[in-house]
């Protein structure tokens, strides 16, 4: 057996609830930080686009947004399968606590891609191969959370949840090709994202650092959530009831 | 294989003593294709242009609401229970439902298609890819609802879930059907549409089973 630090021991809720507790702090801190000097680099530093002229700034909310959607629903499929694979119940827990950060991001990033897209593309929404599989993904949130809310069973709702992630994270692919030879094929692309014009490297810095804010901000938010679910679930046990008690 | 057949009959005479449940669904189908023209203006070009896509949304939502009906009863009077208990493998068994329920709803929608894409100006060549497009497809709604009718079994509210789960999994299919009516309008050939309906058919069939199977036995025990 390993001697001192024992990684498994927090994937008991009781021992991760109190570590959670302690690195939210933490997360929230960095994220705040990260923020503050990602939105300095962006608004203060980062010179103004000469094609796009200010209007262009909105992608140090919108690419990071962007990108920590995606990259949200493929950490929540893992958790699920982890929780499917090895039954744990802490896994499932953490899955449903992403759920609701990704489909905010998801939502951001549509949101403000529909602000950059009026004074830049004159429209406020395109049928772009990127915007519509956001949108999918964002119904694929939805429909894990519906799906999570209609069940009263703790645990049929976490496994039900976690084959739809699944399946879902199969389908992610799927959805993208299609939708892009849809719009390849359809019609000649009016605008394309891809043939974005060489980015200067403060730009690059202020989206990078921005990404990482939000990446913070996402691993805290989900670490309150399932603060929270932890408790719900656990109201009846013991340790709970002494903690409480503790507090008081 | 065995398993496979006796369920098979066992769906279709189920199916048969309850005809109403079969005639619904299709009727649906073409109501909402039919209401497609009242919408957006009788204008012919315009009808013919979109003909292929509105018939496939129609089969798209037709094909949902028949999803209730997969494991419903089965599940309400006990019978998914003894079928999850026998020796059987439950993708053996499982695989012989979609079937009989594509049977059932999915290929009275493919020979019902025509007579809508008639009245949507489409020609004959046309009508065929719609057909063989619809031949492909159909069977993929089958298989990808049944993953959502088996999460779903018992719930409140069931049916609206069902559209939130499958519907955003439907949109492969509606893309390439949809598409391979539209290639053979504009003469670019559907061809590689339909390759590609058969690779999602293919690889849907090899994998819903097995997750239909894990749901029915999340949604049961």
């Amino acid at each position: 057996m390993m001697s001192g630090f024992n990684l498994y021991k927090y994937s008991s809720p009781a021992t991760f609830y109190a570590l959670a507790g302690r690195l939210i702090p933490w997360f929230y801190g960095a994220a705040a930080l990260l923020g503050a000097a990602g939105l300095y680099v962006s608004f203060f530093l980062a010179p103004t686009d000469f094609q796009q002229s200010e209007a262009y700034r909105i992608i140090f909310i919108h690419v990071p947004a962007a990108w920590m959607s995606m990259f949200i629903y493929i950490v929540m499929a893992g958790w699920a399968a982890l929780g499917l694979a090895f039954n744990t119940r802490l896994s499932f827990m953490m899955a449903s606590a992403l759920a609701p950060t990704g489909a905010m991001l998801t939502f951001v990033s549509l949101w403000t891609g529909a602000l950059w897209g009026k004074p830049t593309w004159g429209a406020w929404w395109v049928w772009d191969a990127r915007l519509t599989s956001e949108l999918i993904l964002f119904f694929l949130y939805l429909g894990f959370m519906a799906l999570q809310a209609a069940i009263d069973d703790p645990r049929r709702a976490d496994r039900a949840g976690a084959l739809i992630a699944l399946v879902g994270v199969v389908n992610v692919p799927i959805i993208y090709f299609s939708v892009k030879w849809w719009n390849t094929l359809h019609q000649g692309a009016s605008v394309s994202l891809t043939k974005a014009p060489s980015m200067a490297a403060v730009m690059l810095a202020g989206m990078l650092v921005m990404a990482l804010a939000v990446w913070m901000y996402a691993i805290a938010a989900a670490l309150s959530r399932v603060r929270c679910i932890i408790l719900e679930r656990e109201r009846n046990s013991q340790w709970v009831a002494q903690m409480l008690e503790a507090e008081e | 294989m065995n398993a496979i057949s006796a369920l098979l009959r066992r769906e279709l005479t189920l199916a048969m003593r309850r005809r109403g449940d079969v005639l619904t669904v299709l009727f649906f189908f073409v109501i909402v294709a039919s209401l497609f023209p009242l919408g957006v203006g009788p204008e012919p070009k315009l009808l013919r242009l979109m003909g292929g896509g509105v018939v496939w949304v129609a089969a798209l939502l037709a094909a949902m609401l028949s999803l209730g009906r997969l494991f419903a009863a089965d599940y309400a009077d006990g019978t998914l229970e003894q079928l999850i208990l026998t020796p059987t493998p439950p993708v053996a068994w499982i695989t012989g439902k979609i079937l009989a329920h594509w049977l059932v709803s999915g290929v009275p929608l493919i020979l019902m298609a025509p007579v809508l894409g008639i009245q949507f100006g489409l020609s004959g060549a046309e009508l065929a890819v719609l057909m063989s497009s619809l031949l492909l497809g159909t069977p993929v709604l089958s298989l990808i609802g049944a993953i959502g009718a088996a999460l779903t079994l018992g719930l409140r509210g069931g049916g609206v879930l069902v559209s939130l789960l499958v519907l955003p999994l439907y949109i492969p299919v509606l893309i390439f059907g949809a598409g391979a009516v539209d290639g053979a309008i504009s003469g670019l050939g559907s061809e590689a549409h339909l390759s590609l309906l058969g690779g999602i058919l293919i690889l849907a069939f090899m994998l819903t089973p097995w997750a239909v199977a894990a749901a029915l036995r999340i949604s049961i025990e």
